[in-house]
């Protein structure tokens, strides 16, 4: 009798187990791994609807190649190990043609060394770090967003323009902090020698106590702080350190600060005068962009985020692929991908044959607050490109050797 | 450093000092009486905030809107810590201890997709606090008013707990109840009420912290995990139960934490977990904690007393399916039993120390995840051979096990339990941060199986035999004569030593054992993702092998494979088919332990009157 039971629920194991999905041939599957739950779910919510979107445009218009497009979503739940899996069940059993997403960078670096070893296709759509198309880069892989070094560069031209000599840091204890923060500074200096760091600040992330933080930065008495701190960090910081007058003393530069993902949140709260990169959906004149944002709001009653442009360049980038490799077969779709021209609401964007960076650029300006929305901006903004920014083909090979 | 820096410093780490005090009280009363390790406790914390955050907008009250909310908030909660005692934990109050632990954990799942359906995943910031939003110069710098109106609140709230244990009846059951339960209950004591209202109490406190965060911090979905630690980690250095300890701990973790800004920035880690290491080395019950009343033995209730035996005809089966299957079964599937095997050593290894030897630690991945690094480091830098890096991850997670269980063995229950987990996060933070070696967080990559290992099929097979021969060899020590003397070092340590048994040498020579094979089990894992990060070592898993074990049944070894293919089976099918899988899958281990008080093989076992 209780060997039985025991059998019974062994039984149970195995044929949910056995229970496959039965995969269709018809349409073109896309395996979309994305950290949708947990951290990663403010930024990853609007990418979807975003992605949502973009494929229900492309089916109206009769899908690709004649066949639909269709997008299987899977939460990694901010775990490297999780989303490998993820990319094995999609690849072995639903048989997409290729994968993308990721957010967060070491799910993405994981992802892309198991796309490496398969050899799937895998597009990266918002891991930041430059390792993916650099020292840890190969064939199969691409990615959409500029990258840290890129976004670094940006503001440091800016940044070195100023008068600031003194500089601190605070970003979280992450390979992203460091870098932003290091590519940043070393263009810095590059430009202005004269430059000292009297301080640098690596806090936990997610866990931020910023009063002990702000006195700190305060007691260096630094001209300007680079801030690279993530999410719910930045908005705790922000509270205190309007409290305790750091702003007010202190010039700032935040890399992705003048995104929507962390500016809205802040409401008028948002500090005024900074230096970042982020995305003024709200002031690009270009009207394919003006129509995005319209039909993005019209669909999901929320203004678009960088992660929602992120995935709509994302896809209309895989489906640009499949159409010029006239396949979803991954070797076509690798070379379709090589140097790849995309038109975008934002202007056409290239992905480079050399590292499979994308072009796509970022929008350097100043926050103030938009009295009438309630809400942070960016004024007196600029879009750099992302071809003005990025390494040579000839510095991309030594990165990608050296590493 | 001047005099104006160290005085400002000091605020600011007393203001964080206070909310901790406020959610680690409540933790700590929870568990002195009931001897629940309860992991929603951070949940309730959000929750208090999340609903702090709405009610503040809604009440039509002006100013004061923010302060009724942080009450009514703090009510809520309270109300909800009711339910849950009365529905969902006094159901399993006969369990062994630590099946609370798997519910509280269930509702942590729910409670998580729950904000995150009511209330959105976006981040988001709170009102400041009326007539308190400003900065107060001090010193020569502006100090927030806000936080110097919590340091002012701290100390009223300690007093008013200190009334309420030491002036009223009930408190002074409470206290009774912390030092010995069964004889409170011998002495006609409603055990019930009392559980019931504690858990009331401690959810209000940490409601209340909630709320008072709101201010201060950015209220994100992920606000419950963040907490939890970190009030634990209060608690026990204090000392459970008591609420004292729970204040002086928060104030010497706040201070601590304020001033390691200044003098080791990067050590924020790492900072608290070595201070919870050294104080439970040189105090084993904490600052103001108490030993532990044991004269009646109980130790066996963690693991239940009763054996469990799975028939050898099951085993041979299972074993037969396992080695015949995979050839016919899909590609992913493969994949996904290979990662079954990798967690039934990884909990079957724990079993060792939670079963057999009545040690839960709640830092076993830090021999899953050092066995991992160990044999990825090797192939890094010594280019050492698929097959040698595979033999010697286990090793590398052996040896540090033999260097922290020195230590941890000296401690009991809970303490053992947090010095395990500080250690765990002690090895976290030395893989995430040091880059140079172990590639920070950006991970290892390239760890894949040799060439001729590299197909899923063969690659399945090595795991087999590397983690069946694990599995055999555990059942062998758990029955050989060293797994018998260490049951009874379990059950009855003092008469254990009597009988001329050296305890602490057996439980360290067990640690050693889980330590390899959960080496083992994160150097199998490893080889299959290809990859190796710090989150191999965090607290989430070291969470999951403990699941595994109390969902399979802690009576026997055989729960341990049979809860991890459950679990992992769940996991896998929950996750692909909902975007909602915390809901789903924390209300499917809520019926579970509900269903299976003691476990699924727990069944087998004689019932206990119900």
């Amino acid at each position: 009798m209780r060997g039985s039971r025991w059998l019974g629920w062994l039984a149970v194991v195995l044929t949910a187990m056995a229970a496959l999905p039965a995969g269709a041939q018809a349409p073109i599957k896309i395996g979309d791994v994305n950290t949708y739950s947990g951290i990663g779910a403010p930024f990853t919510g609007p990418y979807r609807a975003a992605v949502e979107m973009t494929v229900d445009e492309v089916n109206a218009k009769g899908g690709l190649l004649g066949r639909k497009v269709e997008v299987i979503f899977r939460d990694d739940k901010g775990q490297p190990a999780e989303a490998v899996k993820h990319a094995q069940e999609l690849v072995a059993s639903e048989k997409v043609a290729l994968i993308t997403g990721t957010f967060l960078s070491n799910v993405g670096l994981a992802v892309s060394d198991w796309a490496k070893q398969n050899a799937t296709l895998f597009v990266a759509a918002e891991p930041l770090t430059e390792a993916i198309t650099w020292s840890k880069g190969h064939d199969h892989v691409f990615r959409v967003r500029p990258n840290t070094y890129e976004q670094g560069r940006m503001l440091a031209d800016k940044a070195g323009k100023m008068k600031h000599v003194k500089w601190s840091t605070i970003g979280p204890n992450y390979e992203y902090g460091k870098r932003a923060w290091e590519t940043f500074r070393d263009r810095l200096k590059e430009l202005k020698p004269e430059v000292q760091v009297v301080g640098e600040h690596w806090p936990t992330l997610g866990k931020l106590e910023p009063g002990p933080f702000v006195t700190a930065i305060l007691n260096e008495n630094p001209d300007a702080l680079y801030v690279s701190l993530f999410g719910s960090d930045w908005l705790a910081f922000v509270r205190e350190a309007q409290k305790r007058g750091l702003f007010q003393k202190t010039f700032v530069v935040g890399i992705l600060l003048g995104e929507p993902e962390y500016i809205d949140p802040l409401k008028t709260e948002a500090p005024e005068g900074m230096l970042v990169t982020g995305y003024p959906w709200y002031d690009i004149q270009a009207p394919a962009h003006k129509d995005f944002v319209t039909r993005f709001m019209k669909r999901t009653d929320k203004n678009p985020v960088l992660g929602s442009l992120v995935g709509h360049v994302t896809y209309l980038a895989i489906f640009e692929a499949i159409r010029k490799a006239g396949s979803s077969d991954t070797e076509k779709l690798v070379a379709a991908f090589r140097g790849l021209k995309v038109e975008t609401p934002i202007g056409p964007i290239t992905f480079r044959a050399s590292d499979g960076q994308s072009t796509m650029g970022a929008w350097v300006g100043t926050t103030k607050v938009d009295a009438k929305r309630g809400v942070g901006i960016m004024v007196n903004h600029e879009y750099v490109s992302g071809e003005s920014v990025l390494p040579s083909d000839e510095q991309v090979k030594k990165l990608r050797t050296g590493g | 450093m001047t005099p104006a820096l160290i005085l400002i410093q000091l605020l600011s780490g007393l203001a964080h000092a206070m909310v901790l005090f406020l959610i680690a009280s409540g933790l700590s009363l929870i568990f002195g009486v009931t001897r629940i390790v309860n992991f929603a406790h951070g949940s309730f914390y959000m929750l208090a905030a999340y609903l702090t955050y709405s009610l503040a907008t809604a009440l039509p009250l002006g100013r004061g809107s923010f302060y009724v909310a942080v009450i009514l908030a703090a009510l809520a909660v309270a109300v909800l810590g009711i339910v849950v005692e009365v529905v969902l934990l006094r159901r399993v109050y006969r369990a062994p201890e630590l099946y609370q632990l798997l519910l509280t954990f269930a509702l942590v799942l729910v409670i998580a997709d729950v904000v995150a359906f009511v209330w959105g995943t976006e981040n988001k910031t709170g009102p400041a606090a009326p007539g308190l939003a400003g900065a107060v110069p001090i010193a020569g710098q502006l100090f927030p008013s806000y936080d110097l109106a919590l340091i002012a609140l701290g100390p009223i709230v300690a007093a008013a707990l200190w009334w309420l244990f030491y002036r009223t009846r009930w408190g002074i059951l409470i206290r009774a109840a912390t030092q010995d339960r069964e004889m409170v209950a011998a002495l006609g004591v409603d055990q019930a009420v009392l559980f019931t209202s504690v858990f009331a109490l401690g959810s209000f406190l940490t409601g209340l912290g909630g709320g008072l965060q709101v201010p201060r911090q950015a209220l994100t979905t992920v606000m419950d995990t963040t907490v939890i630690t970190e009030a634990f980690v209060v608690v026990v250095v204090g000392g459970m139960g008591s609420v004292a300890g729970a204040f002086l701990a928060a104030v010497l973790i706040g201070v601590i934490d304020a001033f390691g800004v200044l003098v080791l920035p990067r050590a924020s880690l790492v900072l608290i977990f070595v201070v919870m290491a050294v104080v439970l080395i040189v105090r084993p019950w904490g600052l103001l904690g108490r030993p532990e009343i044991d004269a009646r033995g109980a130790g066996g209730d963690t693991a239940g007393g009763e054996e469990i035996r799975v028939p050898r005809g099951v085993i041979a089966a299972v074993v037969a399916v396992l080695a015949l299957l995979p050839p016919v079964l899909p590609t992913f599937y493969v994949w996904v039993l290979i990662e079954v095997l990798a967690f039934a050593l990884f909990a079957g290894s724990l079993h060792l120390l939670m079963g057999a030897g009545g040690m839960v630690s709640f830092g076993h991945a830090a021999a899953f995840g050092l066995g991992a690094y160990g044999a990825a480091l090797l192939m890094r830098w010594a280019s050492a051979p698929m097959l040698l890096a595979f033999a010697a991850g286990p090793v590398v997670a052996a040896a540090a096990a033999a260097l922290t269980g020195f230590f941890c063995v000296r401690l009991t229950r809970i303490y053992f339990a947090m010095l395990t987990l500080a250690f765990a996060q002690i090895a976290f933070a030395i893989v995430h941060q040091w880059y140079d070696v172990t590639g920070g967080d950006n991970g290892l990559l390239g760890v894949w199986p040799a060439r001729w290992l590299a197909s899923p099929v063969r690659y399945y097979y090595l795991a087999l035999l590397a983690c069946g021969a694990g599995m055999a060899a555990l059942s062998l020590i758990e029955r050989a004569p060293f797994g018998l003397t260490l049951r009874a070092a379990r059950d009855h340590a003092a008469r254990a030593e009597a009988s001329g048994v050296h305890v602490r040498l057996h439980q360290w020579v067990a640690v050693v054992i889980a330590g390899f094979f959960g080496g083992l089990a994160g150097t199998t894992f490893a080889f299959l993702k290809g990859s190796v990060f710090p989150n191999y070592v965090s607290i989430p898993m070291s969470v999951e092998p403990l699941v595994m074990v109390l969902l399979g049944g802690v009576q026997t070894l055989a729960g341990a494979p049979l809860g991890a293919a459950v679990f992992k089976t769940l996991d896998t099918l929950v996750t692909q088919y909902t975007q909602y899988w915390q809901l789903v899958l924390g209300a499917i281990l809520m019926v579970l332990v509900v269903a299976f008080p003691r476990g699924i093989l727990g069944v087998m076992g004689p019932r206990r009157r119900a």
